[in-house]
C-alpha cells in the first residue's frame, strides 16, 4: 500500500490515473442521468432549478477535467514511455506530483456537493453552478454570492497545476528519452499526438490561469476585471476562457485520435496510411486550434470582421481533420480486418466524430450558429465529438492496452455488448438533441414547457442516456471479471507493430531488459523493407537501477488544496500553512537523493 | 553535458553596458518632447533590443540548441499574435461601439 | 541533486529542456496579464491615472537594478562553471541582494500609490497595475528564495561546479523575470 502512495513508476501512476479518472467518469455520468431524468418530461420537478444548475456545471467540469483529460493521461503515463523505448518519464517524481494534485483537486471540487452546511447555505450542495465555462459577470460575487463559484475557480487552478507539470514532463520525455534509432518520424502516432497535446496544455493553461486569477480577485479582493460599471467588460472573460477553451477541446480529442491511429493498423494488419500526413495534420490542428477561439462568441457581437475571420479559420481547421479521417479509412481499406472490440470502438470513433465534425462545420458559419448557439444543437455537437469521439477512442485504447497493463484480456463477448449498447445508446441520447435544439429548446434550462413540442424527443434522449449507463455497467463487469477470468495476454496478444508489444504484460518494473535500437517505424512487423526486431531478452543482462519511491511529491501536492482553502473559508493563516507545506515538500524533494 | 565555449566576462560586461545605454535612451525618449510622435515605435524597438540581448547572451540561447529556441520562441510568437488579436478585438470593439455594452 | 549520464535523444539536459518549455509557458501567462493591462488602459472611470502617479525616475533605478542583477547572475554562473566557489557565492548573493532591493522598491512604490489613493479596488488602472506588477514581484520573490537557497548550499560546501546546470537553470529563471520587467517598464511606465 505504501508503495502505491510513494510510487514514481509511470506504470503505477498510469493505473492510479485510470482508476481515479474512471471513478470521476462514473460520478459525471450519474450527474448526467439526473439531468436526463429531470428533462424526460416537461415541467419536471425531480430536482430544483438551483440543483439542476449545479448538475450540468459539475457534469461538464467533471467530464472535461476529471474524466477525459486524466483518462488520456493514464495512457500518456503508461504507454508513451513504452512506445519510445524508455524506462520511465523524464521526471518521475513530478509525474507523481501531477497525479496527487489531480486527485486532491478533484476531491476539492466535488466536496462542494456535501459541505453546504459549513457555509451556512441552508442546503447540502453548494457545487459550482455557473456552467463549466463560468461566464462573467454571473460569476461575480454580486450575482453568485455563495461559495459555489469559489470551489470552481480554486478547484480549476489546482487542476491546472497538475496538467502543466505533466505537460513539461511529457514534452521532455518524448523529445529526449527516445530509444536509439527512434527518430521523431518513427514515433507511434499516439505518442506524437501526446506531444502536440502537451504543447497545447502548456500554452493554453496559463491563459485560463490568468482569467481565473482575475475572477478570484474580483470575488475576493474587490477588483473590477469583469465589471462593466468600472469600464471593464465581461467579454474579456469570454476571450480568456475560450483562448484556453478551444485548445482544450483539441487537448481532449488529439489523444483519442492518436489511439485510433495506433489501433486501426493493428487490426487491419496494415501500416497506417499516410503516417507522415497524419502526423503533420495533428501538428497543424494544434497550431490552427489557436486561431479559432472566437467561434464560441459569434452571438456576442464581435462585429462582421472578427466574425468573418474566425468563421474562415474554423472552416479551415476542418481540413487537416478531414485528412486524418480519409487516412484512417484508407488504412482499413483492403486490410485483413479482425473485428475485435478495440477495432469496433476505433471505427465507431471515426463514424461518430464525422457526425460531430459536421455539426461543428455548421457552427462555423455565424448566421447559422446564431440559430444554434445556446440550444441543444450545440449539446448534440459536443457529445458527438466528446462522447462519440474522445470516449469511444479512449475505450478503444482500454480494450487495446488493458492486456498490456494488467496481463489479462477483457472479454470480447462482454466487449461487443458494451460497444453496441453504448453505440445505440449514444445515438438515441444525442441525435435527437440536434432536432430539439433546432426546435428551439435552450441549453442549461432545468425544464421546458410542453408547448415547445420537444417532450417526446427529450424522453427518447433520456432513454438513450440510460442505455449508455447500462453499457457502462457491462464494461465495469468486464473490467472486474477480467482480473480473475480474463485470458492471459502474453507479450503481444494482438500482433502489434510498436515497442510496447515487445515486452511482458504487465511489463517488469524496468520495462525493457535491454533498451532496443529501433530501425524503422514498425519495429515488430515484418515488412517488404525489413525483418521484425528481436524482442528484448526475458531477463536483463545485469542489474538495472530503478528509482525508489518518494513521499515528497504527495506532501507538496497537499500544500495546494490547503492554500485554496484559505480564500474559500476566509482564513488567512491557512494560506501560510499551505505555502509552508508546499515549500517543505519542494525543498525535501529537491534535496532528496534520487537517481533516475 | 555538451561543452560549448562560454562567453568571457568581457562579453557579459559589454552586454551590460549596452543594456544600460538602451535603458538611458528609453528614459531619454520618454522625457524629450521632440520624440513624442515616435515614442511608441522607438520604445518598442529599444525594449525589443534589450529583450533580445538578455535572451541571446545572458540566457545563452544564441549558442545553445535550436530546440531551446523553439521551446521558447514558438510560445513567444504565439503570445505576441494573441496579444495583437486581443487588442484588435477588444479595443476595436470598444472604440467603434462606445463604452456601453462593449460590443 | 545529481543526474547520472543516461542516454538522451537530443543530447540535451532534461531539466534545461523542461525549463525552457516552462519559460515558453510563462510567456503566455504574462502576455495575458499585459494584454489585459493594455485593453483596459484609459478605461478607468475614476482616477488616479497613470500619468499622475507613476514615478519614472524611481522606476528607472529599479530597472537598472534588475539589469545589473542579471549581470551578477551570469558572473555567478561563470564562476560556478569554472569551480571558483568564492566568487560564485559572492555573485549569487549579490544577485539575490539586488533582487531584494528591487522588491524593496516595489514595496515603497506600492505604499506610495496607496497613500495617493490608488489601491487594487480604486479603478481599472489599480486592478491591472497591481495584479500585473504583483505577479511579476511574486516571481522575483521566488527567484530570490531560489538564489538564497543556492547560496546557502554553497556556504555549506554542497554547491560545486558539478551543479553548474542547476545554477544555469536558476539563471534562466532570473533572466526571464528581468526580461518580463523590461516589457512591463516599457508598456506600463514609458508608454502612457
Amino acid at each position: 500500500m505504501k508503495s502505491w502512495l510513494t510510487t514514481t513508476d509511470h506504470k503505477r501512476i498510469g493505473l492510479l490515473y485510470f482508476w481515479t479518472a474512471f471513478s470521476f467518469f462514473l460520478i459525471g455520468g450519474v450527474e448526467a442521468l439526473f439531468i436526463r431524468a429531470q428533462l424526460a418530461q416537461p415541467n419536471g420537478h425531480l430536482v430544483t432549478a438551483e440543483t439542476y444548475n449545479q448538475l450540468f456545471t459539475m457534469h461538464g467540469t467533471t467530464m472535461v477535467f476529471l474524466a477525459l483529460m486524466p483518462l488520456s493521461a493514464s495512457f500518456f503515463n503508461y504507454i508513451v514511455p513504452l512506445q519510445i523505448g524508455a524506462r520511465d518519464v523524464a521526471f518521475p517524481r513530478l509525474n507523481a506530483f501531477s497525479y496527487w494534485v489531480f486527485l486532491l483537486g478533484g476531491l476539492f471540487l466535488n466536496a462542494s456537493w456535501l459541505v453546504g452546511p459549513l457555509f451556512h447555505a441552508g442546503r447540502l450542495n453548494v457545487a459550482p453552478d455557473g456552467g463549466w465555462f463560468g461566464y462573467a459577470n454571473l460569476t461575480e460575487r454580486q450575482f453568485s454570492p455563495g461559495p459555489n463559484i469559489d470551489f470552481w475557480l480554486l478547484g480549476l487552478q489546482i487542476l491546472g497545476i497538475s496538467s502543466l507539470a505533466a505537460g513539461f514532463n511529457f514534452i521532455v520525455t518524448i523529445l529526449n528519452l527516445r530509444a536509439p534509432g527512434m527518430k521523431m518520424m518513427r514515433v507511434p502516432v499516439f505518442t506524437w499526438m501526446t506531444l502536440v497535446t502537451q504543447f497545447l496544455v502548456i500554452t493554453a493553461f496559463p491563459v485560463i490561469t490568468v482569467g481565473l486569477v482575475f475572477l478570484m480577485f474580483d470575488r475576493f479582493f474587490g477588483t473590477h476585471f469583469y465589471v462593466s460599471q468600472s469600464g471593464a467588460t465581461p467579454i474579456l472573460w469570454q476571450h480568456l476562457f475560450w483562448l484556453f477553451g478551444h485548445p482544450e477541446v483539441y487537448i481532449l480529442i488529439l489523444p483519442a485520435m492518436g489511439i485510433v491511429s495506433d489501433v486501426l493498423p493493428t487490426f487491419a494488419r496494415k501500416p497506417l496510411f499516410g503516417y507522415t500526413v497524419v502526423v503533420y495534420s495533428g501538428v497543424l490542428i494544434g497550431f490552427m486550434g489557436w486561431g479559432v477561439w472566437s467561434h464560441h462568441m459569434f452571438s456576442v457581437g464581435l462585429g462582421p470582421i472578427a466574425d468573418s475571420v474566425f468563421s474562415a479559420t474554423t472552416m479551415l481547421i476542418a481540413v487537416p481533420t478531414g485528412v486524418k479521417i480519409f487516412n484512417w479509412i484508407a488504412t482499413l481499406w483492403g486490410g485483413d480486418i479482425r473485428g475485435t472490440t478495440a477495432l469496433h470502438f476505433a471505427v465507431g470513433f471515426i463514424a461518430m466524430f464525422i457526425i460531430g465534425g459536421l455539426s461543428g462545420v455548421t457552427h462555423a458559419s455565424p448566421p447559422t450558429d446564431l440559430q444554434q448557439t445556446d440550444t441543444y444543437y450545440v449539446v448534440a455537437h459536443i457529445h458527438y465529438v466528446l462522447f462519440g469521439g474522445t470516449i469511444m477512442g479512449l475505450f478503444a485504447g482500454i480494450y487495446y492496452w488493458w492486456p498490456k497493463m494488467t496481463g489479462r484480456l477483457l472479454s470480447e463477448t462482454l466487449g461487443k455488448w458494451h460497444f453496441w449498447l453504448q453505440f445505440v445508446g449514444m445515438n438515441v441520447a444525442f441525435f435527437p438533441m440536434h432536432l430539439i435544439g433546432l426546435l428551439g429548446m435552450p441549453r442549461r434550462v432545468y425544464t421546458y414547457a410542453p408547448e415547445l413540442g420537444v417532450s417526446d424527443l427529450n424522453l427518447l434522449s433520456t432513454i438513450g442516456a440510460f442505455l449508455i449507463a447500462l453499457s457502462i455497467l457491462v464494461f465495469v463487469v468486464n473490467l472486474l471479471r477480467s482480473r480473475t477470468h480474463g485470458q492471459r495476454a502474453g507479450n503481444d496478444p494482438w500482433g502489434g507493430a510498436t515497442l510496447e508489444w515487445s515486452i511482458p504484460s504487465p511489463p517488469p518494473v524496468y520495462n525493457f531488459s535491454v533498451i532496443p535500437t529501433v530501425a524503422n517505424r514498425l519495429p515488430r512487423w515484418k515488412t517488404e523493407h525489413h525483418e521484425p526486431m528481436r524482442d528484448p531478452p526475458a531477463a536483463p543482462p545485469g542489474p538495472i537501477h530503478v528509482p525508489g519511491g518518494s513521499w515528497w511529491p504527495m506532501l507538496a501536492a497537499f500544500g495546494l488544496p490547503i492554500l485554496a482553502l484559505a480564500p474559500l473559508t476566509h482564513t488567512l493563516w491557512l494560506a501560510f500553512v499551505g505555502a509552508a507545506v508546499l515549500l517543505a515538500g519542494i525543498f525535501l524533494w529537491a534535496f532528496e537523493p534520487f537517481e533516475v | 553535458m555538451t561543452e560549448h565555449s562560454h562567453p568571457t566576462a568581457g562579453v557579459y560586461l559589454r552586454v551590460a553596458a549596452v543594456l544600460v545605454i538602451l535603458t538611458v535612451l528609453e528614459v531619454g525618449v520618454f522625457y524629450v518632447p521632440a520624440f513624442h510622435p515616435v515614442l511608441v515605435p522607438v520604445l518598442v524597438v529599444l525594449s525589443a533590443a534589450k529583450f533580445t540581448l538578455v535572451v541571446m547572451f545572458y540566457m545563452h540561447l544564441k549558442a545553445d540548441s535550436r530546440v531551446f529556441t523553439f521551446l521558447f520562441g514558438a510560445p513567444l510568437l504565439l503570445a505576441a499574435v494573441v496579444m495583437v488579436a486581443l487588442l484588435f478585438l477588444l479595443l476595436g470593439a470598444l472604440t467603434l461601439r462606445g463604452a456601453a455594452g462593449a460590443g | 541533486m545529481t543526474t547520472h549520464a543516461t542516454h538522451t535523444s537530443l543530447g540535451l539536459d532534461n531539466r534545461k529542456m523542461a525549463f525552457w518549455a516552462f519559460i515558453g509557458s510563462e510567456c503566455l501567462l504574462f502576455t495575458s496579464l499585459i494584454s489585459t493591462y493594455l485593453v483596459y488602459k484609459g478605461k478607468s472611470v475614476v482616477g488616479p491615472y497613470p500619468h499622475e502617479i507613476l514615478n519614472i525616475p524611481f522606476t528607472s533605478v529599479s530597472t537598472f537594478d534588475l539589469l545589473m542583477s542579471s549581470l551578477m547572475m551570469v558572473l555567478a554562473l561563470a564562476a560556478v562553471q569554472r569551480g571558483d566557489m568564492k566568487w560564485g557565492k559572492i555573485w549569487l548573493f549579490s544577485t539575490a541582494l539586488l533582487g531584494l532591493v528591487f522588491l524593496g522598491g516595489q514595496v515603497i512604490e506600492f505604499t506610495e500609490f496607496v497613500h495617493k489613493g490608488l489601491t487594487l479596488q480604486t479603478n481599472l488602472f489599480g486592478c491591472t497595475f497591481f495584479v500585473l506588477t504583483g505577479t511579476h514581484g511574486a516571481h522575483v520573490t521566488v527567484g530570490v528564495l531560489w538564489l538564497l537557497t543556492l547560496w546557502v548550499r554553497a556556504l555549506q560546501g554542497k554547491l560545486t561546479s558539478a551543479h553548474a546546470t542547476t545554477v544555469e537553470i536558476s539563471g534562466l529563471y532570473w533572466h526571464f523575470v528581468d526580461v518580463v520587467w523590461i516589457v512591463i517598464f516599457t508598456v506600463v511606465y514609458l508608454i502612457q
